[in-house]
């Protein structure tokens, strides 16, 4: 039975969460002494108002693309792959150690090798609770939060004790090689007469998430694997009276959603950073699982949560440099959010589905 | 698209000279956060005191990740803010990134050495002040055994630690010191529970006076202290009033001072390479009125021979950064 129209569904829910949140945010900001509106317009200026702001939101939309697309095909599989922040985190090692050890004559090898290097170490931290969940059934919730622990112990090991330089303090590698510097989106708009902010971050592999929605809408809706990924999804009994491996079906979703996790590493390791800190994946990966419920797990819903929580990283970093405003509340007004549009969902679509439903009883 | 960013362009445009007509110094504070009653205060106490005596403002950040240094960096540069500090050896990769995409704009990194012509390097001769807590550390404790311990393990908190060794045996060569870190990530510099799980540890070996010189940890490593009824040395600001009659002292690194100087010279400063040591009171030990009781005259005068000793360059103390070992300590 189809309660609401879909356009209600894909459109005036995840916008009324939306109203919300920044309602309570507005709330929360007038009570420790703060003008909202002033810090909506600081947000808008320095998130969307220049190309500087642009630069750095669509840096971080890349991120969340990427873990989103990775949320989502785990989704369709009904799986929820809270890993992908472990995933991201390794992909970046997978990334570094590709960039660092091999000698590469040109960036676009590099960033084609860098994105398999990250694509196939995400993928395989990934691998690991999938196998648990396919043959064990071990929950995956549990396994993929566990593994972002034990991601973060990896790389920490790894970056203080073997990768860090000789003489540096600090634990993250060294610089990558010119040659796999990728051109920010500066570098690629100035032939074309654009002038863009030569300092925001973003860069090739912005494209390189685009072309990532594209592949995973063709993957879910047209092709045999999509459709056997999307029927596991829906009913597992009715998958294994198809003739579909249950088992081969999870390994491989979560693989692909492992993979597009890690891929995020040529965004944030290789196109910002040029070398692997600590943290550099910030939360994205956590991110993604927001993203990808905004979303409905749609490549193009996928595709505009992103650019609203890159617009809200980069206009939360805005407000932690010109206000007053801890950083601890930017947290908060970003939580809200999250939890409006992600975990709240039901809040909004029961009364909403109710009023459809009661005014197209009116009509008959 | 084209349009738009077109358009976008001339809002950016529009909004960056409208931020360039104010040329504010900036500070970005490391990842202890502002208030960790020592290292990142320090450097925010002595850009407060510029404030309050020259009338103007400051901008300021707290960093949330590793990740956000360049970022921070690059917002103050973009919008034109002169001269721009920043807290902490961490920061050295991200600014010699972006000093020479910025020649007009002068900077500041303390703790670490970044060579470029629109950078001052200041760094602070640790080793010296240590030198002195130490002495008094091994002239207040009852056992011989005394505590160090450390934020994040890296070769500039080993040279506090040597330092302070060196400062123990030189009053009581049969002491012992015992040395711990917190941790090997910058996390390190803030978390009091292992600070504070670390100086119970060493009270169980015998230690009654402990030296943190590890940012915020130390907070939970002075608290502890004070409750077992021990001696703490705090670091970095002056950490006497946490607990009154509890702290020895502090081994003061006048952070505030290299900011206030750095804020004062404004964007004229002379940049280059700037040593801070007890000579040119870049570090020294506090006393004040909470600590006046647990200090006689005789650990003072000791201190103060000492002190005046290693100004003149008639005593040298062991830096562990200049070979990567320590005669007095081993790690």
């Amino acid at each position: 039975m189809d309660k609401m129209p879909k356009w209600a569904d894909v459109v005036l829910i995840p916008l009324i969460s939306l109203i919300l949140a920044a309602a309570i945010s507005a709330l929360v900001i007038l009570a420790i002494g703060e003008d909202p509106i002033a810090a909506v317009k600081l947000m808008v200026d320095g998130a969307l108002g220049s190309t500087y702001g642009w630069g750095y939101t669509l840096y971080y939309a890349t991120n969340f693309l990427f873990t989103g697309l990775a949320v989502s095909v785990a989704f369709h599989a009904r799986m929820f792959n809270i890993g992908g922040e472990g995933q991201a985190m390794l992909g970046g090692l997978g990334a570094a150690l590709v960039c660092l050890y091999i000698p590469w004559p040109h960036w676009s090898i590099a960033l084609i090798a860098a994105a398999a290097g990250a694509a196939i170490f995400g993928a395989a931290w990934a691998a690991i609770p999938a196998y648990l969940q396919a043959k064990r059934g071990s929950h995956i919730v549990i396994t993929t939060i566990m593994f972002n622990f034990i991601a973060a112990a990896v790389l920490n090991y790894v970056l203080v004790n073997l990768l860090r330089p000789a003489g540096s303090m600090d634990p993250a590698t060294a610089r990558f090689p010119e040659a796999t510097h990728l051109p920010s989106l500066h570098d690629i708009l100035a032939p074309l007469g654009i002038a863009f902010n030569k300092a925001g971050p973003a860069n090739v592999s912005f494209l390189v998430a685009i072309a990532a929605c594209f592949a995973v809408w063709l993957l879910i809706w047209h092709t045999k694997l999509g459709f056997e990924i999307r029927a596991f999804g829906k009913s597992e009994q009715g998958a294994l009276y198809a003739g579909i491996s249950p088992v081969k079906i999870t390994m491989i979703a979560m693989l692909i959603s492992g993979g597009l996790a890690g891929m995020m590493a040529t965004n944030n390791v290789m196109g910002e950073a040029e070398r692997l800190v600590l943290n550099s994946t910030e939360g994205a990966g956590f991110i993604g699982i927001a993203v990808a419920l905004m979303g409905r797990s749609h490549p193009f819903g996928v595709f505009l949560a992103a650019i609203l929580f890159g617009f809200l990283y980069q206009g939360g970093a805005e407000l932690a440099l010109w206000t007053k405003i801890p950083r601890e509340m930017i947290v908060v007004i970003q939580a809200l959010v999250i939890l409006f549009t992600g975990a709240l969902d039901n809040m909004v679509r029961m009364p909403l589905e109710k009023i459809f439903v009661t005014l197209r009883k009116g009509k008959a | 698209m084209t349009l738009m960013k077109s358009l976008m362009g001339a809002a950016a445009a529009m909004a960056l000279t409208a931020g360039a007509a104010l040329a504010e110094p900036a500070l970005i504070f490391d990842l202890g956060g502002k208030f960790d009653k020592s290292f990142n205060e320090a450097a925010f106490n002595g850009a407060q005191r510029w404030a309050e005596e020259t009338g103007e403002t400051f901008r300021e950040i707290e960093l949330q990740s590793e990740a956000q240094r360049e970022q921070a960096l690059r917002r103050f540069a973009e919008v034109g803010a002169n001269p721009i500090v920043m807290a902490g050896f961490a920061f050295a990769d991200a600014l010699g990134q972006v000093a020479a995409d910025y020649p007009d704009t002068k900077f500041v990194i303390i703790d670490m050495v970044v060579d470029a012509p629109n950078v001052r390097s200041v760094v602070f001769n640790e080793h010296e002040g240590s030198y002195l807590v130490g002495m008094m550390a091994a002239q207040a404790s009852k056992s011989g055994t005394v505590g160090f311990i450390g934020g994040m393990d890296i070769p500039l908190i080993r040279k506090f630690a040597c330092g302070y060794a060196q400062g123990v045996m030189a009053a009581n060569p049969d002491a012992k010191v015992i040395a711990n870190m917190t941790g090997t990530t910058p996390a390190a510099w803030n978390d009091p529970v292992k600070g504070s799980e670390l100086t119970k540890a060493q009270i169980s070996q015998g230690a009654d006076v402990v030296y943190a010189a590890a940012g915020g940890t130390g907070v939970g490593v002075l608290q502890t202290a004070a409750d077992e009824n021990i001696l703490s040395i705090g670091v970095d600001s002056n950490q006497n009033h946490l607990h009154p009659g509890k702290v020895l002292t502090s081994m003061m690194k006048r952070v505030d001072n290299a900011v206030f100087a750095a804020f004062t010279d404004g964007v004229d400063m002379e940049t280059g390479f700037n040593v801070m040591g007890l000579a040119n009171g870049g570090v020294g030990y506090a006393m004040d009125d909470n600590n006046a009781s647990l200090v006689n005259a005789d650990m003072q005068s000791a201190v103060d021979a000492a002190s005046a000793k290693i100004a003149s360059g008639e005593l040298a103390v062991h830096d562990y950064m200049s070979d990567d070992s320590c005669p007095a300590l081993n790690f």
